[in-house]
């Protein structure tokens, strides 16, 4: 099973104008429906709100890690980070890239999500305690569980 | 989904995906492919793996969900898990759904 997601559509625009609607913060606010506060630049946190309906208490967040004029726009960020009452700041997040390519008159885009086999950090070091020998704990655990 | 089940889902399928990143743990779910609960004796021999690496790749396995152990007598046997597998194509699966709408409001917005 792959552990990512890709998708390859063809656009009736040019690629310069594909690419300023991904890179353009208000432009790429208005497909994406998130509301951000500044623009695009590599390195930095691109933070904002969401605006679907009945998700304007979403934060969004994603660090963009390059901005290769007109050809690739990526970011990292965490998929579903929607729940405000989880730190998503500890999981890994995913890379997502957009590769824009001419096609005829058009544009090819091709989107890759990349990632989800990253186990998140405290996931992790639970996995670590557990090869660690931690194993008669974790079944304390699940006894106190069961019988509590 | 809701949305706390999401994030169970998401954690749980990255355990999933880095379990099945190595091709010995590969290797091992599809000599389980059959369905029939295997020992580590049994899953080790003809394999260039010492009995305690096999026993720490089931480890990961059974952590991931993809394989359980019961115990025989003075042994464990493993045994393949499915269900676990769809879990981890239903995350992704809803994650790229939510690509395809996004892709589609793209689309409307340059094309238009």
């Amino acid at each position: 099973m792959a552990d990512r997601i890709e998708k390859t559509i063809d656009l009736k625009a040019p690629v310069q104008r594909v690419w300023r609607a991904l890179t353009d913060h208000e432009e790429f606010g208005r497909w994406f429906r998130v509301k951000l506060e500044a623009p695009f630049a590599v390195g930095r946190t691109a933070r904002g709100r969401i605006t679907h309906p009945g998700y304007e208490h979403v934060e969004w967040n994603a660090e963009v890690t390059a901005m290769e004029a007109p050809r690739l726009f990526a970011f990292t960020w965490r998929p579903y980070a929607i729940d405000p009452d989880v730190d998503y700041s500890r999981e890994e997040p995913t890379l997502v890239e957009f590769r824009l390519e001419p096609k005829g008159e058009g544009t090819r885009l091709t989107l890759v999500e990349s990632g989800f086999d990253k186990v998140p950090a405290h996931r992790r070091d639970e996995a670590f305690r557990m090869n660690e020998g931690g194993w008669a704990q974790q079944m304390e655990n699940i006894r106190a569980h069961v019988d509590g | 989904m809701s949305t706390a089940s999401v994030s169970a889902a998401r954690t749980f399928s990255a355990q999933i995906f880095s379990a099945l990143g190595d091709p010995t743990r590969l290797a091992i779910l599809a000599r389980l492919g059959d369905g029939r609960a295997a020992s580590i004796s049994a899953l080790s021999a003809g394999e260039p793996l010492t009995r305690q690496a096999m026993t720490k790749h089931l480890k990961v396995l059974e952590g991931a969900g993809l394989v359980s152990s019961v115990r025989v007598g003075r042994e464990s046997r493993f045994r393949l898990e499915p269900g676990s597998l769809d879990e981890a194509r239903a995350y992704l699966d809803s994650v790229s759904a939510q690509w395809d709408g996004a892709l589609e409001r793209l689309r409307a917005h340059v094309e238009e």
